[in-house]
Formats: structure tokens, C-alpha cells, sequence
């Protein structure tokens, strides 16, 4: 991808719980990415090595629920720094299959994945781990969200439409583009 | 043999319409081209009026009315997409989405589901009520078809069709309120019911993914809730 | 039964309690009944026999100050005694022709009695409820055989329709005009129901009065069965009022030997009969078409209207459906004119209303004020005023359907329309007075999780909008709720509101619409300061916590 130049826009995504189905759909949008990548920067991604997530950023997509308390912190952070904050994919606009924990209480859950079944050494791994929220939430039901991108995941040809739309600076009209687990 | 009802002439979104006296507003929209968004009708059972969706408004009545149970009326005017309508459905979809869990990327239905349709048709792409995520059980007793309670949007279908069109009313609601839950018989797994005669009838007309067929999952096939209609052709033909 | 002869129970009715110079009145309804009056009736007969005083001993219905019971009234002279202990009765025996104890007197030389009018109470705490011959010794069955010897149908309905009488059970649909559609509309069989189920929290005034006076209602009921042409009756009412049920078995049971009910009823070709309906006690079920649903032994929901009962009810037939208090009303306007009963009352609300006054109110109880009345003169008057200590701060009217009335609008007088203006109900009375004690934020919320919970789900706005209500309340309450919440509250209220199926969802946003009309800072206070200033809520913790 190109280097940053002062005058383009600065797109990050982010990778929140999801499966990374929703930046494999990125990725597929094959030669149409070599094209976009001439009108933005990627300042922030878990498709290339950058470590922080910049001051200034024009457009961020997010993948993934908001299920840890890491979650929490990096989504809280995102906002901060983001003009326009994109949930992409069901499991950032619904809660998705990560959500489908919602109705069993956390302690259960762990009990039921880490304990009685037989391993020798039984425990629940804390140390140095993400802890897990009592509910995983949709991304807009932690900060706000601008614009909306249903589907699992939503197919490149949204995807490349979302952002062609956003980089042209017009908020593009998702409804007729995908829907939920499209 | 009650006399023919009388013919009405009324106006929906403007245009001219004629109907027979005894025909819903949504009989007659329909008849007419004029579409009007439903859940709870399906033609050939009685109606409920439960999901409001089919809402109309009426000139001279501050009151919003069912377009599936309100009977057309001499110069009656309908206007059956107002962006108050429009913002009222979005609603009782976006409340739907939140009632129950719906994860429509893993569900049978996706794709072929009324609710996931009516939310497209709507352009809901997400729902800003806080998600409820109740426990809800799923009832894969009975050798061919399954539910799942947290798909079921209690639209009482599959209620009717089993009482009215099958004779062996399986199915009822116990509690009320969002607490609300279909059962079989008497709170019994679908296997064990002594009533279900196995004809899938509900099945076919569950507008989402609540009620399934096994052996289709997977398989894409789309339900079929239209054969109602054909069987109360074929039995008003033989009276 | 002629006249001659109803005159003639009443006289020998009327004998029976002179033979005793004294008598003691028991209040036997449910209120006092809860704290043993019944117990102290027996003791006050036994202290009477042990000394051979020449006493009456009765048990009556409510006699309105419920806060002060067990009550006894002395008669002829109407001592009421209040607070009355088992151990008091030798001492009441004792003094019965002498003055009570001081600790025991309750003058009725206050407002409490005198701003009152009694029409529907009128034998309320006078009369035994199980004696059918007390009722007609107080003028009962006298507008029946009136109705049923000089009048029409017609002109019944036309002499309901000048009372101005409107329905008590809530929305004041006039009931003239009802028993007018009833009766025009076509049918073979036609049937009357008495609408008892009585579900708002905090109301008790149809239960008392058919504790207290079920004949009253039986009278009205057999009129309007005459009135519109139908021959069964029905009472609905809840199993959570077991006195109610007996008294109306008891009562039914001497309609009929006396000839008010079964066929040809006062040597007339008219028939009608009663029969009382147990339900399960579902708030929903006090709708008019689920309650019929729930009388056809099917589920208890509501069902759209139109149709209407009136046009199809029980059974698909012509159905007057009242409720409790619109039928005891119908005896007194018979009697005295419906010009009379027009003459009490406002403009567009005439006669009285019967309130259960209860919450931070002196004299909790039951009233009955001509419509009209100012809500600072049931409150203060009438109620005594907030108790020491506290300042009133808002009233509640019309129970979950209702909203609250804050102190600038004291002045205004009760009636439909004006209650409406300030965005409450009438209702069916129930009137819950709060003090600077009460989160008005936390009153919507508790309203709220009536209506949710008492939905009967089979529409999506009510069912998962109340719910939804619930929780964006909740997190008002509990500090977690943000801005934007207030909007979705705001919209979802007025969704509700407009696409419910029936009343009840259709009016479960109102406590949540008038607390945000007058005490919008309350909410805005627990969204952004996470404070609650009457100090109920948990928001309280959470600041203290972050201060
Ligand atoms: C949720 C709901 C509950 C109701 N509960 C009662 C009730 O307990 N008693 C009653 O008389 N009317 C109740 N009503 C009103 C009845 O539907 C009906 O209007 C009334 O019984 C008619 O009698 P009226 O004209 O004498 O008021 C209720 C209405 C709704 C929507
Ligand atoms: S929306 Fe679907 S594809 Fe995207 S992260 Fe979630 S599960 Fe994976
Ligand atoms: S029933 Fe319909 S809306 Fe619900 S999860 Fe399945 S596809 Fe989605
Ligand atoms: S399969 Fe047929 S009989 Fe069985 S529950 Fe469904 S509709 Fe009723
Ligand atoms: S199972 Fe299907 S048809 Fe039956 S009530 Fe639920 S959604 Fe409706
Ligand atoms: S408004 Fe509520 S109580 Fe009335 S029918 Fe709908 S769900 Fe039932
Ligand atoms: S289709 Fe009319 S209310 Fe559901
Ligand atoms: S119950 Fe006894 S005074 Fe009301």
C-alpha cells in the first residue's frame, strides 16, 4: 500500500470478537483494494503491523463485538480518535454469534468450558487475559457508531461501496446493500 | 345464505378502489397493487391484528387501524405508507429483534424469513433497542421438525392453522406478556404430543425460523404458506 | 312483588330495627374485616346477650375512613368509633346509652364527612349487605319495579341518557348512549355483564361496593337488562375478592326468592337471570373483550374493535358490558330523575365519583365527591392533607393508565376532561396521594413493570415495548442509562401509545408522559448527575461511589 501523503484520508479497521470473516471480506475485494489503497492510508489495521491507533483517523471499520473489557478500552480509544466509525459485519452491529452467550451468566460459561471435563489441571485461565463482560454488546450500544454495515459478513462488493461512498465523503445508503447475516 | 355484501368504493394512497362490502382494507389494497406490510395475516386464517405492522391511517380518526381486520367502508380514505406509519413499523421490527435471539448468519431461515424481509424492506440496519437475550429453549422432540423458541415472534400462526385448518390444535400460548411461550398440548415436547398428526402444516407457515424441518436444514428451501388459500378454495368449491 | 308488598318488607324491615332503641353497626366489609372485625362483632353480640341490653348487633359494609378501622357506629345517634379493639366491647356495651371514651370517638364534625355526597354509597356502612330486606328498606328494588310497571325501554334509556351518566370504569364513554346501541341492535339474544375485575393496584371501590351494597348492582343490572332487551346477566369479577363472590351469591340468591330475578319478575313478562363469572385476576381481563373472551372460557386477551361488545359481544350477540359502579348508579337515578342526577356534577361529567384515596393521605379510604370537586379539597379536606413532616408533591389518578398531577394543578376540578388536560385519566378512581418522599422517576418505572407484567403479549408494541420501557427506566434508575435513552424512552412511548391493540397498551406510556411533563428535571437529574433527589433510587450509590 502507498505511503501516507499530508492529503489523503486515513482509514483503520479493527478487530474487536469476531471471527475475521469481515476482513477476509475485505481482502477479497482483490484488485478493487490496490485501487482504493491510491485514495486513503491505512493507518491502523490486523492486516498490516502498526501498533498504535493514530490521533487522527477519517474512517475506522470495526469488526467484532464488544465482549472483553479490552474491547471496551480499544473501541472507547477508537472513538475517540475517529471521525467516521463504520460497524462492519453483524457481530460489531448485532452482537452476532458472540452474543449468542448473552442468556448464560459468565461464571456458567467459564465453568462449563474450563471445568469438569476432564483436563488435569482444571482451572480458568485469568492471568494477563482479557476478562469477559456479563453481557457482549453491539459496538453502538458501547460509544456511537455512524454508519451501519449488516451481513455476515458483508460482501466485498458493500464493503467496496461503503468505502468508495465514505472516501467521496457521502454516507452511503446501506439498506439496499446488505442485510442482517446476508 | 346471508345476502351478497353490498360494493363499497373507498380510496387508498389516492387511487380509486372498489370492494366488496365484507373485504378487509388490506384485501382490497392488495387487489389494487397497493402493498401493505403483514406478519401475523396469512390468507386462509382468521385474523388477529397482533403485530400491527399493517397499520393505516384513516382520514377524520386520530386512531391508527389494522388494515387486516378493518373492514373497507364507503368513502372511506386509507393511506397506507405516512412517514409516521413508516417509523412506527421500523419500530415494532427493531422491538422484534431485540424480544428474542435472533442470529440470523446461523439460522435455517436465513434468507427465507419474513421477519429478516420485512426489516430489509424497512431499511433497518440495526436495532437501537438494548438487546433482552432471554433463555430460551429449543424442542427437537419431534422426529421431523423442530422449534426454537428464541426465533418465535408469538405471531400465533402456526396456533391457527393447527386449530383451524388441521382440527388438532397442538398448539396454545402459555403466560403472557414477553414472558409469553408457545407450548404443545399441554406444555408437553412436541414428540410426546398426542394431538400433533405430524401434517407440517405449522411448519409451513411460520414466518421465520422458529418452526423447521429437519431434514431441510441447511437446504435452503424456502416455506410455502400459500397452499391455505388453495385448500379453503378447494372447500368453499365443494360446499 | 307490588309495590304494596316492597312497601310492606320495608315497613316490617324498618319494625324490626326499632324493636331495638341501641344498635351497634360492625364493619364487615374486606378492609376492617382484615383486622378482626368480625371477631369484634361476635364479642360486642356475646357482651350484649351477657348483659341483656336491648342492642342491635349488625355487620355493614365500609364505612369509608378504612385508615381508622375496625369501625363501629352507634346508632341512632351515628357515634363512630374507631380503632376498636376486641377487649373494648364490654366497656362499648357498657356506655351504650352514655358518652364513649375519648380514645375511641371519632367526630364526624369534620370535612372528612360533610365535603362527601353519597349516591353509589349511599347504604355503604348502613345497611347489611346480606340482608336483602335492609336494601329494600333503604329504597331498593323501587327503581326496578318503577321501571318495570311505568316506564318503556325507550324511555329508561332516554332518562339514563339525561342523568349524563358517563361509564366509571375508565375511558366515561356515556352510558345512555350504550344502553341506546344496545337496545337498537338487532338480535336474538342479548346479554348484560357487569364488568368486577377491578385490576388497578390500589383500587378498591368496586369491590367495596359489592361487599358493601351488592344489591344495588343487581338492580342495575336487571334495568339495563330490561332496558335493552336481554335476559342473562353476568358478573365478572376477581377470585382474589372472595367476600365480593359471597355477598353476590347471597344476594342472587334473595333477588331470586323474592321474585327481581328469574322468569316473569314482578308479574311482568320480563325474565332475566344472574350469574357470577370467577376470573383468574389478570388486569388485561378487565378489557371488555378479553374479559368476554375469558367468559367464553378462552384465553383472556383483547381482540380489535370494532366490532363492539354492543354490536357483537358474548357469544358474537349484542352485549352491554359496565362496569360495577356505572350500574350502581342506575337505581338513585331512577328514583330521583335523571334531571336530579344531571344537576350534580360539571358540565360534561355529572353525578359523583367514588376514589379510593390511599398514599401519604391522613384519612385513607373511600369517598365519593360530586364530579367537579378541586383535587385540593379531596386531598386536603377531605384526606386531611400530607402527614407532618412532608410536602405534598404530586398526585396519581387512574392507576397504571393514569399519570401524575403536580401541585399547580390542586385547583383543577375532577372531572373526565380536565384530568385529560393535564395528561392524567379519571380512570376508575384510584388516587394515590405522594410527598417529597416519592422519585418520580422511579413511580414511571414502577408503573411500568405493572403493564409489562401485565400484558397479555399478543401484540408487539405492548409486549415488547412495555418491556423495553421497562429496562431504559430501570436504567435511569440505576444510573446506567444515557442520553440518547431519554429519546428512545420518548419514542417508544409514543409508538406504543398509537399501535397497541387495546387500552392497556395504548395508555401504559402515560405515567412515563406526565412524570416527563412536570418533573423532566427529575429524569434529567438521574441521566446526567446520577442523582435521584427523593433518595429511593440506586443512582444515589453510584455518585457516591465516582464523588
Ligand atoms: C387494560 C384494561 C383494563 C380494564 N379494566 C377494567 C376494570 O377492571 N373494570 C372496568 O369496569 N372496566 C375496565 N376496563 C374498561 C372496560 O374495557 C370497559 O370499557 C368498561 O367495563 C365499560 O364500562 P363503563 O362504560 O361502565 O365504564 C379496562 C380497560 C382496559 C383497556
Ligand atoms: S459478522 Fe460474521 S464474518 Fe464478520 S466477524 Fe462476525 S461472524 Fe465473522
Ligand atoms: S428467524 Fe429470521 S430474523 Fe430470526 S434469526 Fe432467523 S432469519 Fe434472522
Ligand atoms: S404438524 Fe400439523 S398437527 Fe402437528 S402441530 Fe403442526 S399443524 Fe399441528
Ligand atoms: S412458531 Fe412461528 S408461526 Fe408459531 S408463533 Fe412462533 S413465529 Fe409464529
Ligand atoms: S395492548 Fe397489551 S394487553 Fe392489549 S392486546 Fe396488546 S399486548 Fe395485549
Ligand atoms: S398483519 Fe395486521 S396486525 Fe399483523
Ligand atoms: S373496610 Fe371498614 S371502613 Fe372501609
Amino acid at each position: 500500500m502507498s505511503k501516507s501523503t499530508a492529503s489523503k484520508p486515513t482509514l483503520a479497521t479493527v478487530w474487536l470478537d469476531g471471527c475475521s470473516g469481515c476482513h477476509m471480506s475485505i481482502l477479497d475485494m482483490d484488485e478493487r483494494l490496490v485501487e482504493l489503497s491510491d485514495q486513503f492510508d491505512l493507518v491502523y489495521s490486523p492486516l498490516v503491523d502498526y501498533k498504535e491507533f493514530p490521533a487522527h483517523v477519517d474512517v475506522a471499520l470495526i469488526e467484532g463485538s464488544v465482549s472483553s473489557d479490552e474491547d471496551e478500552r480499544k473501541i472507547r480509544l477508537v472513538r475517540a480518535h475517529t471521525r467516521m466509525l463504520v460497524s462492519l459485519g453483524d457481530c460489531a452491529v448485532t452482537g452476532n454469534v458472540p452474543a449468542m452467550r448473552n442468556p448464560i451468566p459468565v461464571s456458567e460459561l467459564l465453568d462449563c468450558v474450563y471445568k469438569g471435563n476432564g483436563l488435569l489441571q482444571e482451572q480458568i485461565p485469568a492471568e494477563r487475559l482479557p476478562s469477559l463482560l456479563p453481557r457482549v454488546r453491539p459496538v453502538h450500544e458501547v460509544v456511537e457508531v455512524d454508519v451501519f454495515v449488516p451481513g455476515c459478513p458483508p460482501s466485498a462488493d458493500t464493503i467496496f461501496t461503503v468505502i468508495s461512498e465514505l472516501l467521496a465523503g457521502r454516507v452511503p445508503q446501506i439498506a439496499a446493500l446488505s442485510r442482517f447475516g446476508a | 345464505m346471508s345476502p351478497a355484501p353490498a360494493v363499497k368504493t373507498l380510496l387508498i394512497d389516492g387511487k380509486d378502489v372498489s370492494a366488496s362490502g365484507d373485504q378487509t382494507i388490506l384485501g382490497a389494497a392488495r387487489e389494487n397493487g397497493i402493498s401493505i406490510p403483514t406478519l401475523c395475516h396469512l390468507d386462509g386464517l382468521t385474523e388477529v391484528g397482533a403485530c400491527r405492522l399493517c397499520l393505516v391511517e384513516l382520514k377524520g380518526s386520530t386512531r391508527l387501524q389494522p388494515a387486516c381486520v378493518m373492514l373497507v367502508e364507503e368513502g372511506m380514505e386509507v393511506t397506507t405508507h405516512t412517514p409516521r406509519l413508516q417509523k412506527y413499523r421500523r419500530m415494532i421490527l427493531e422491538l422484534l429483534f431485540a424480544e428474542r435471539n435472533h442470529v440470523c448468519s446461523v439460522c435455517v431461515a436465513n434468507n427465507m424469513c419474513e421477519l429478516q424481509d420485512q426489516a430489509e424492506a424497512h431499511g433497518i440496519t440495526h436495532v437501537r433497542f438494548p438487546y433482552r437475550s432471554p433463555s430460551l429453549p429449543v424442542d427437537a422432540s419431534h422426529e421431523r421438525f423442530a422449534l426454537d423458541h428464541n426465533r418465535c415472534i408469538l405471531c400465533t400462526r402456526c396456533v391457527r392453522v393447527c386449530n383451524e385448518i388441521e382440527g388438532a390444535h397442538t398448539w396454545d400460548l402459555l403466560g403472557r406478556g414477553v414472558n409469553s411461550l408457545l407450548i404443545s398440548d399441554l406444555h408437553e415436547p412436541w414428540g410426546e404430543s398426542d394431538t400433533c398428526t405430524s401434517c407440517g402444516k405449522c411448519v409451513q407457515v411460520c414466518p421465520t425460523g422458529a418452526l423447521f424441518d429437519k431434514s431441510k436444514v441447511g437446504g435452503k428451501v424456502r416455506k410455502n404458506p400459500d397452499f391455505l388459500s388453495y385448500l379453503n378454495e378447494m372447500r368453499e368449491g365443494l360446499r | 312483588m307490588t309495590f304494596e308488598e316492597l312497601e310492606q318488607i320495608a315497613t316490617d324491615a324498618r319494625a324490626a330495627k326499632e324493636t331495638f332503641p341501641r344498635a351497634l353497626n360492625v364493619c364487615v366489609a374486606a378492609g376492617c374485616l382484615s383486622l378482626h372485625s368480625d371477631a369484634i362483632k361476635s364479642a360486642l353480640e356475646k357482651e350484649v346477650r351477657r348483659r341483656g341490653a336491648n342492642c342491635r348487633v349488625a355487620g355493614t359494609g365500609c364505612m369509608g375512613l378504612c385508615s381508622l378501622g375496625p369501625l363501629v357506629t352507634r346508632e341512632p345517634d351515628g357515634h363512630l368509633l374507631k380503632n376498636v379493639a376486641e377487649s373494648d366491647a364490654p366497656e362499648i356495651v357498657a356506655k351504650l346509652n352514655s358518652a364513649m371514651p375519648e380514645r375511641l370517638l371519632y367526630s364526624r364534625d369534620q370535612p372528612f364527612f360533610q365535603r362527601q355526597t353519597a349516591i353509589v354509597l349511599e347504604n355503604s356502612g348502613r345497611i347489611d349487605p346480606e340482608k336483602i330486606e335492609e336494601y329494600i328498606a333503604a329504597y331498593g328494588y323501587q327503581a326496578l319495579l318503577h321501571a318495570l310497571t311505568d316506564l318503556t325501554p325507550a324511555q329508561i334509556v332516554q332518562e339514563v341518557s339525561k342523568s349524563g351518566l358517563r361509564g366509571r370504569g375508565g375511558a366515561g364513554y356515556p352510558t345512555g348512549l350504550k344502553w341506546g346501541t344496545v337496545a337498537k341492535t338487532i338480535g336474538t339474544t342479548k346479554y348484560v355483564i357487569c364488568n368486577a375485575d377491578e385490576g388497578d393496584p390500589g383500587a378498591f371501590m368496586d369491590r367495596s361496593v359489592l361487599e358493601s351494597d351488592p344489591h344495588r348492582v343487581l338492580e342495575g343490572m336487571i334495568v339495563a337488562g330490561y332496558a335493552v332487551g336481554a335476559n342473562l346477566g353476568y358478573i365478572y369479577v376477581r377470585a382474589e375478592y372472595p367476600l365480593a363472590i359471597k355477598r353476590l351469591q347471597v344476594a342472587i340468591r334473595d333477588a331470586r326468592r323474592l321474585g327481581f330475578l328469574g322468569s316473569q319478575i314482578c308479574n311482568t313478562k320480563f325474565s332475566f337471570d344472574i350469574e357470577i363469572r370467577i376470573g383468574g385476576g389478570a388486569f388485561v381481563c378487565g378489557e371488555e373483550t378479553a374479559l368476554i373472551a375469558s367468559i367464553e372460557g378462552r384465553r383472556g386477551t383483547p381482540r380489535p374493535r370494532p366490532p363492539f361488545p354492543a354490536q357483537s359481544g358474548l357469544w358474537e350477540m349484542p352485549t352491554l358490558i359496565n362496569n360495577v359502579e356505572s350500574f350502581a348508579n342506575i337505581p338513585t337515578i331512577l328514583r330521583r330523575g335523571g334531571e336530579w342526577y344531571a344537576s350534580l356534577g360539571t358540565n360534561k361529567s355529572k353525578g359523583t365519583k367514588v376514589f379510593a384515596l390511599c398514599g401519604k393521605v391522613r384519612n385513607v379510604g373511600l369517598i365519593e365527591v360530586p364530579m367537579g370537586t378541586p383535587l385540593r379539597q379531596i386531598i386536603f379536606d377531605i384526606g386531611g392533607g400530607v402527614p407532618e413532616g412532608h410536602r405534598f408533591k404530586a398526585v396519581q389518578t387512574g392507576g397504571p393508565s393514569g399519570g401524575c398531577i403536580p401541585e399547580q394543578f390542586l385547583d383543577l376540578p375532577v372531572d373526565y376532561e380536565s384530568l385529560k388536560e393535564v395528561g392524567s385519566i379519571m380512570g376508575s378512581g384510584g388516587m394515590i396521594v405522594m410527598d417529597d418522599s416519592a422519585c418520580m422517576v422511579n413511580v414511571a418505572r414502577y408503573f411500568m413493570e405493572f403493564c409489562m407484567s401485565e400484558s397479555c403479549g399478543k401484540c408487539i408494541p405492548c409486549r415488547a415495548g412495555t418491556a423495553q420501557m421497562f429496562e431504559l427506566l430501570t436504567r435511569m434508575t440505576n444510573g446506567t442509562a444515557k442520553l440518547n435513552d431519554l429519546d428512545l424512552l420518548e419514542e417508544l412511548c409514543d409508538m406504543v401509545s398509537s399501535t397497541s391493540l387495546c387500552g392497556l397498551g395504548q395508555s401504559a406510556p402515560n405515567p412515563v408522559l406526565s412524570t416527563l411533563r412536570y418533573f423532566r428535571e427529575e429524569y434529567m437529574e438521574h441521566i446526567v448527575r446520577k442523582h435521584c433527589r427523593a433518595g429511593v433510587c440506586e443512582c444515589n450509590k453510584l455518585a457516591e461511589v465516582s464523588a
